[in-house]
């Protein structure tokens, strides 16, 4: 049986994976990476765009949303894309190369414990993460919170699918924590990129955005901004990152290896 | 005596290379069972078998009565293991690791008690990455007796510990065995092996080339001995030479060196006793367990390793 459906099969002895994760969750914020990059990071760009005045006008280069507007999104695809994709695949490749997941093999809870604790704290700390953004966001700067709250969390929950499942690839095919860490940086900026971070999709030229309308974060940014303007997620972005959350999932699944 | 574990037969490649090579052996209750050899002989293959780590390509392995492969998690239970180069996170705690584990366990001991036991009190807020060898060492024997397993299998238990540290290590697996658990050593340590160990088998290229006890071995080896004596009056040589056990008598200056096979010690002593003869000075140099490695598999110390690490 591959690796992820053992992770999901198995029959948890809940005292223990909830141990595992308390005890996960204390040595991520040990670790202070996935807290510095994928939480304080994100919250102070918010907080320093937010105090440019030019960034609170409507721009005709965004088609009348504001710059601030344009970049909510932009930070939760960062925020996703440093837990899911950086801090998580390290800390994993890096159990494998230590041999912690092999020792966790000789116990009765196994090693796919050690990898749903993870999923859990990522998980929960991305939610967190966004939901602070927005409320910071509303709170001190006025971005108005997403008008179409159901299709927002939609698009969040598709985001975070496809991003999870390439991180747990990630950590599938990398050798070593610090490839892991090599490999997730080596995609971040591409995706990025993509995603707005230097030009927002809005502004980009028609071809870039068809190209971004195609990975995985230009498809989130765009279905999370979309509902956040009170429609619903284009079904094009959704299904863009269901067919990476597919194929990255399977492919981790495939390839992931506890020693 | 019941067997706790029993391997019959067990065979395991990797690609051309044979790991494991119709190795049979069985370990009985409450005994320290030694796995001897060389790096590479296949110990850590065969107790990663017994462990459930690893699927034997042919063979049969049954501890407490389970299959390793298919009662995975019953027999996880009752078996606790400490591996060869496996490490912790960096950043957990001495308490949360040991708090952690004994979660696993249906009946754990109190991990508290056990980190005192072990000597890691002082250490219980101290985070992995700062501890010590024989820190680490003493952990990592913590977590395999947390949940109060009936056997423990150690690999390599005191490699990369100072002789100080190597020594309360074996005073500890010494006190844990009278608790009545069971204890699989894996080790290239002939010192080791018969300080702990009940019985040896001794593994070389991937095959059992003998089972017993260290002192057995040693004497079964057909290795010569050595005493070493001054004879307080000139001595007739033979006296000596007429026993079946000496194969030989030497003089050096005023000492006589008699070299011999079995129970060479006592034929000596009795007939310098017989004869009024006070051996001044008497040393004896016995076979070790080195030497009846050596002679099982005509290579042992010349691998350097061994030696090496003496």
């Amino acid at each position: 049986m591959s690796a992820i459906a053992e992770t999901l099969s198995a029959a948890a002895p809940r005292s223990a994976l909830r141990r595992l994760t308390i005890t996960e969750a204390k040595l991520f914020v040990r670790e202070r990476y996935g807290i510095i990059w994928g939480v304080g990071f994100p919250l102070v760009l918010l907080i320093i765009f937010g105090n440019i005045p030019a960034f609170q006008q409507p721009s005709k280069d965004l088609g009348g949303l504001t710059y601030l507007d344009a970049y909510v999104p932009i930070l939760i695809a960062f925020v996703v894309a440093i837990l899911a994709v950086n801090a998580m695949p390290a800390i994993l490749a890096g159990y494998r190369e230590r041999g912690v997941l092999r020792r966790m093999a000789t116990t009765p809870v196994g090693p796919s414990r050690v990898l749903a604790a993870q999923l859990i704290v990522n998980l929960v700390l991305a939610v967190g993460t966004v939901i602070l953004i927005l409320g910071v966001a509303w709170l001190a700067f006025g971005v108005g919170l997403p008008r179409q709250a159901a299709g927002f969390a939609v698009a969040a929950i598709f985001t975070l699918a496809a991003l999870l499942a390439l991180g747990l690839l990630v950590a599938a095919v990398a050798p070593s924590g610090r490839g892991a860490n090599a490999i997730g940086a080596l995609l971040f900026f591409p995706m990025m990129f993509f995603a707005g971070l230097w030009l927002p999709r809005a502004a980009m030229p028609a071809v870039l955005r068809h190209v971004s309308d195609f990975t995985p974060l230009g498809a989130a940014v765009q279905a999370l901004q979309d509902s956040a303007g009170g429609g619903w997620p284009h079904p094009l972005h959704l299904a863009v990152m269901a067919g990476y959350a597919l194929v990255f999932g399977v492919a981790a699944a495939r390839l992931f290896r506890w020693e | 005596m019941t067997a706790v574990i029993d391997v019959g037969n067990v065979h395991k490649r990797y690609g051309g290379t044979v790991a494991v090579d119709d190795v049979s052996f069985t370990v009985d209750e409450a005994e320290i069972f030694g796995i001897l050899g060389p790096n590479g002989a296949g110990k850590t293959t065969t107790v990663e078998c017994i462990e459930g780590l690893r699927t034997p390509d042919r063979g049969r392995i049954r501890v407490l009565g389970l299959d390793p492969r298919t009662d995975a998690a019953e027999l996880h239970q009752q078996l606790g293991v400490q591996l060869q180069e496996s490490e912790l996170p960096e950043r957990i705690e001495v308490g949360e690791a040991l708090e952690l584990y004994s979660s696993f366990y249906r009946t754990p001991a109190d991990w508290v008690e056990l980190m005192r036991t072990l000597g890691l009190d002082s250490k219980r807020h101290t985070q992995y990455r700062k501890l010590s060898g024989g820190q680490k060492q003493r952990l990592s024997v913590a977590l395999a007796l947390v949940g109060r397993p009936r056997i423990a299998v150690l690999d390599e238990l005191t490699t990369g510990l100072d002789p100080q540290a190597r020594r309360e290590v074996w005073a500890l697996i010494e006190g844990i065995r009278d608790r009545g658990v069971t204890i699989v050593l894996v080790t290239h340590l002939m010192e080791e092996a018969e300080r702990l160990c009940d019985r040896v088998a001794v593994l070389d290229l991937g095959r059992v080339v003998a089972i017993d006890s260290p002192s057995a071995l040693a004497a079964g080896a057909g290795v010569e001995q050595r005493i070493r004596f001054r004879p307080s009056i000139p001595l007739d040589d033979r006296l000596l030479t007429s026993l079946p056990e000496v194969t030989g008598v030497t003089h050096r200056g005023g000492v006589v060196l008699v070299t011999g096979t079995g129970d060479v010690v006592n034929a000596v002593t009795s007939v310098l006793a017989r004869n009024g003869i006070v051996a001044g000075q008497l040393r004896v140099e016995q076979a070790s367990l080195e030497d009846a490695f050596v002679a099982l598999t005509g290579h042992g110390a010349a691998s350097g390793e061994i030696r090496g690490e003496l």
